[in-house]
């Protein structure tokens, strides 16, 4: 008998707040994407808790496009950085504000 | 040995299962809040790395196999190092001055929304049950013909077989949009460097190496430029 699905339920809302309370906190844009990499893994903990939990595939498949699509978040997320890093030389989400009308 | 791991009923686990269970847990959780609290942008990486592991741990435990190896690989391998690649070769690996934070009103504010959805998703945890409902159409995991990776492998190329075609093209358009952004804006001296085209030459394929390779591209042009400037 292993774990209880709740145990890595509660977990996951605990890592999914953490990344949360990082993305709200922290100003630096790397670091906010890696809160979203940590919201994104809790997430996939959840899925991979209820795809044990109903003994059901579907939760698995769906972690794994997860991936795929953060992968590619990754890539253009890190790609507009460094073009915005090539005009402006800080990486600071206060900074961005030029966009403001 | 059995007496020295007795398979105690401890809340229905065995004594093994819970204490990777803990450890996985505890490694997942300071990682996370070493992300939130470094002032240093690789040390948030490489707390990033910590949880990553720490998933891939709690994945195994769950029987997700493949999954874990994935998680290790793109993740850990891949992204990680995407994230590296552009913290040293933008030069922002310095430190951050945590306690400056123009807005006062950010951190209480953000504190107390992150309590609520905390308290929102336990909450619904407890609430809802939402893991009695429908089964997919995808199969079971336990009992399937080659394990984890035989059940997987069986849903996406044909339960799922059009989501995974669509991610192919995800994946595509995601390297054409890192290499676009990257791209330097035409009218200037220098020519584009040769990466780029190797980048966006390359299909689905080989789409995780192409990324790599277009992010390594897009930051290698940033000291040209300043010589240029």
């Amino acid at each position: 008998m292993s774990v209880p699905g709740a145990w890595f339920l509660a977990l996951g809302a605990v890592l999914f707040a953490v990344g949360a309370l990082g993305l709200l906190v922290r100003r630096n844009v790397l670091v906010m994407f890696m809160c979203i990499e940590l919201m994104l893994n809790a997430a996939n903990l959840t899925l991979v808790t209820f795809a044990r939990m109903l003994n059901d595939v579907g939760g698995q498949a769906l972690v794994f496009f997860v991936l795929v699509v953060a992968a590619a978040e990754v890539v253009v997320g890190l790609g507009l950085v460094v073009a915005i890093f090539r005009r402006r030389r800080d990486a600071t989400a206060d900074d961005l504000h030029i966009l403001k009308g | 040995m059995s007496a020295l791991l007795p398979a105690t009923p401890m809340l229905g686990a065995t004594t093994v299962d819970t204490a990777v269970f803990l450890i996985g847990a505890v490694i997942i959780l300071a990682g996370a809040f070493g992300v939130v609290l470094s002032r240093n942008p690789v040390h948030a990486a490489l707390n990033l790395v910590a949880t990553l592991f720490g998933v891939a741990v709690l994945f195994v435990e769950q029987g997700a196999n493949f999954l874990a190896a994935v998680q290790v690989i793109v993740y850990a391998g891949a992204i990680v190092v995407l994230f590296l690649f552009v913290i040293m070769f933008l030069g922002v690996d310095r430190l951050e001055n945590l306690a400056d934070e123009p807005l006062p009103a950010q951190r209480p504010m953000a504190v107390v929304l992150a309590v609520l959805a905390l308290g929102g998703l336990m909450a619904l945890g407890v609430e809802a049950h939402w893991a009695v409902g429908a089964h997919s159409v995808a199969g079971p995991v336990q009992g399937a013909s080659g394990g984890d990776v035989g059940a997987l492998g069986k849903a996406v190329f044909t339960t799922y077989l059009f989501p995974f075609e669509i991610t192919a093209a995800l994946l595509l358009i995601a390297v054409v949009g890192a290499v676009v952004l990257a791209r330097r804006p035409t009218g200037q001296s220098s020519p584009p460097p040769d990466g780029d085209q190797a980048a966006a030459d390359d299909g689905p394929a080989g789409t995780l190496a192409a990324e790599e390779a277009a992010a390594a591209a897009a930051v290698e042009e940033l000291p040209s430029e300043e010589v240029v400037r």
